[in-house]
C-alpha cells in the first residue's frame, strides 16, 4: 500500500511538474545552468570510469581468450560491445544516480525544510515546475552526451590497455571494434540513458520534494534517492532490453 | 482585511488549531502571541494556504481564499508578502537577486528599474552594500531583514512575518519591529505578525490576539493587555520578574 501511496504522490507531483510554467524565458535560464551543474560537472567521472572499465574489459577479455584458434580481434569486439550495449548506458546511469541523484534530492530536500520551497509558493509561483523541471530537461539533454562520450573513452581506454599490455595489437583492436558492427546499439543504448535520466532526475527530486524534517531527514531522502534511481534503472534495464533487443 | 472563520487544523490525530475566529484590519499592526508550541506557524500557514485547513474559512477583503481554485489563489498570493521563521532566504542566489527575485518572476520591469526597486527596499530596511553578498555570509538580523526587504519588493498588501525578530539582540529587534509598523502604516498593509516576544507586544501591538492551546484566549491592544484578568495570558506575558514588576507598577 505504501507503494501506492509513493506512486500516486509521485504522478501528482509529476503533473505540477509538466504544467504551464509562468515566464519560459526564466525556465530556460534555469534549465542552462543545471545543465552545468547535473551535466558539465558529470563529464570529469564519466571520463575516468569510462576509461578504466574499458581497459579492465579489455584485459579480462584478453586473459579468457586461452584458444589460439580464436582470433584476438574479438577482443576489441568484446569489449566494444560490452561498453555500447550495458556500460555506456547502465552502469553510467548507476554513477550518475549516486552522484546526481544525491545532488538533487539534497537540493531540494534542504530548500523544503528551510521553508525555501514555502517562499516559492507564497509567491504564486509552481514550485515543483521551477525546481524540478530544469534538473529533468538538461538531464535528457545531457546523459546522452555523457553516453555517447562514454563509448568513446570507454573504447579508447580498452586499445590503451590492450596495447601497452601487449595482449593485442593496435590493428587487432581497431579491426576488431569495426567488425560486425550494429548501429542501432547506439540508439539502444541512448533510449536507455533517456529514460534512466528521466528516473533519476525526477525520483531523486521526488524524495527531496517531500523531505520532512531536518538535515538529517535530507541526508535520508538523499540517499533513498540514490537506491530507489537504482533498483529501478535495473530494473527498467531488464524490461528495456526485453523490449529492444529481442 | 483578512478574516479567519472557525478554522480548524489537524495532523493526524493531533488538533492544532481549535475554533479560531480571527479578524486582521489594515493599516494596523496585528500579532499573534502564544507559547512555543501553540500553534502560531500553523495559524499563519493556514491563512495563506500553505497548510490546508479542516474546517473553516479565510477570506481575503471577502474573497473567499479557501474555497477557491489553485490559480485564482495565485493571484491573491501576489498581493502576499511573507516573511518566514528562518528567513528562508534562496541560498543560491545572493542577496540583491533574493530582493529581485519576485519582480524577475512577476514584472516585466527593464533591469534598471528591477535594480533600483531592489535598492530602494533594500535601504528601507537599512542595507546597503550587501548586494553581492551571499545569505550565509551575513548575519542572522541581516537576513531577516533581507527577507523582509523580498518580502515588501511587490508591494503587498498583505503582509506576514512569523516571528521576525527572535533570535536577535533587543535593540535590533526593536529596529525590525520599528520597520514592520511604518510599512505597515506607509502603505496600509493588512498586517501580521507571530511573536513571542513582550517588547514587540509593548512596542508594535496594535491588535494581540493570545493563541493558548490552540485555541484563540483573549484579544485586545497592548494597552488592554495590562487590565486583562485573564490567567493565562497574564501568566505567559507577566512570566518574567521584571514583567511581574512593570504590571505592579501600573
Ligand atoms: N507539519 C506538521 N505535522 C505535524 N505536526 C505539526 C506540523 N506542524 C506543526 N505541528 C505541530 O503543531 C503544533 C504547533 O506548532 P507551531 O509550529 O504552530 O508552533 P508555534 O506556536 O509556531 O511555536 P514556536 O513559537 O516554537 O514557533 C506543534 O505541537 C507541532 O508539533
Ligand atoms: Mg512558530
Amino acid at each position: 500500500m505504501k507503494f501506492l501511496f509513493h506512486l500516486g504522490r509521485y504522478a501528482k507531483l509529476m503533473r505540477m511538474v509538466f504544467s504551464r510554467p509562468e515566464k519560459p524565458g526564466i525556465y530556460w535560464k534555469r534549465t542552462v545552468e543545471e545543465l552545468e551543474i547535473l551535466g558539465v560537472n558529470s563529464i570529469g567521472i564519466v571520463l575516468i570510469i569510462s576509461f578504466f572499465i574499458g581497459a579492465v574489459i579489455t584485459i579480462q577479455t584478453a586473459y579468457n581468450i586461452e584458444n589460439p584458434f580464436i582470433p584476438l580481434y574479438l577482443i576489441g569486439l568484446g569489449t566494444r560491445d560490452s561498453i555500447m550495449l550495458e556500460f555506456s548506458s547502465t552502469l553510467v546511469g548507476l554513477i550518475l544516480a549516486g552522484k546526481v541523484g544525491s545532488n538533487i534530492a539534497s537540493e531540494i530536500g534542504t530548500m523544503r525544510v528551510t521553508e525555501q520551497i514555502d517562499a516559492l509558493e507564497i509567491m504564486g509561483i509552481n514550485s515543483a515546475s521551477y525546481l524540478i523541471l530544469p534538473k529533468i530537461i538538461a538531464s535528457l539533454i545531457f546523459n546522452p552526451i555523457l553516453c555517447f562520450i562514454s563509448m568513446i573513452v570507454g573504447v579508447f581506454g580498452g586499445w590503451a590497455a590492450g596495447v601497452a599490455a601487449g595482449v593485442v595489437s593496435s590493428d587487432q583492436y581497431i579491426f576488431g571494434i569495426q567488425y560486425a558492427f550494429i548501429p542501432y546499439y547506439i540508439l539502444y543504448a541512448q533510449i536507455k540513458t533517456l529514460v534512466f535520466a528521466f528516473i533519476i532526475a525526477s525520483v531523486s527530486a521526488y524524495q527531496g520534494f517531500y523531505t520532512f524534517g531536518g538535515a538529517l531527514e535530507v541526508g535520508k531522502a538523499s540517499t533513498r534517492a540514490v537506491v530507489f534511481s537504482n533498483i529501478l534503472i535495473l530494473f527498467l534495464d531488464l524490461l528495456l532490453t526485453q523490449m529492444l533487443l529481442t | 482585511m483578512i478574516e479567519g472563520i472557525g478554522i480548524f487544523k489537524s495532523f493526524g490525530d493531533k488538533e492544532v488549531l481549535k475554533d479560531i475566529n480571527v479578524t486582521f484590519e489594515p493599516g494596523m499592526t496585528n500579532l499573534i502571541i502564544g507559547q512555543s508550541g501553540s500553534g502560531k506557524t500553523v495559524l499563519l500557514k493556514s491563512l495563506v494556504g500553505l497548510h490546508e485547513i479542516d474546517k473553516g474559512r479565510i477570506e481575503y477583503d471577502g474573497r473567499n481564499f479557501t474555497d477557491m481554485s489553485h490559480n485564482d489563489r495565485k493571484n491573491i498570493r501576489k498581493e502576499i508578502g511573507m516573511v518566514f521563521q528562518g528567513g528562508a532566504l534562496f541560498t543560491s542566489l545572493d542577496i540583491e537577486k533574493n530582493v529581485m527575485f519576485p519582480l524577475n518572476m512577476f514584472t516585466n520591469m527593464s533591469f534598471e528599474e528591477r535594480l533600483e526597486r531592489t535598492n530602494f527596499c533594500l535601504k528601507r530596511v537599512k542595507l546597503e552594500n550587501v548586494n553581492k553578498l551571499y545569505p550565509a555570509e551575513i548575519s542572522g538580523g541581516m537576513q531577516k531583514r533581507v527577507s523582509i526587504a523580498r518580502a515588501m519588493a511587490l508591494n503587498p498588501k498583505y503582509l506576514f512575518c512569523d516571528e521576525p525578530n527572535s533570535g536577535l539582540d533587543p535593540l535590533t529587534a526593536i529596529v525590525i519591529d520599528n520597520l514592520i509598523r511604518e510599512i505597515t502604516i506607509e502603505y496600509q498593509m493588512v498586517t501580521v505578525v507571530n511573536t513571542h516576544d513582550m517588547n514587540s507586544v509593548m512596542e508594535i501591538g496594535d491588535k494581540v490576539v493570545f493563541i493558548y492551546q490552540g485555541k484563540k484566549w483573549w484579544q485586545g491592544s497592548r494597552d488592554d493587555i495590562f487590565d486583562s484578568e485573564n490567567k493565562e495570558l497574564n501568566d505567559f506575558v507577566f512570566a518574567s520578574p521584571l514583567s511581574k514588576k512593570l504590571k505592579k507598577m501600573k
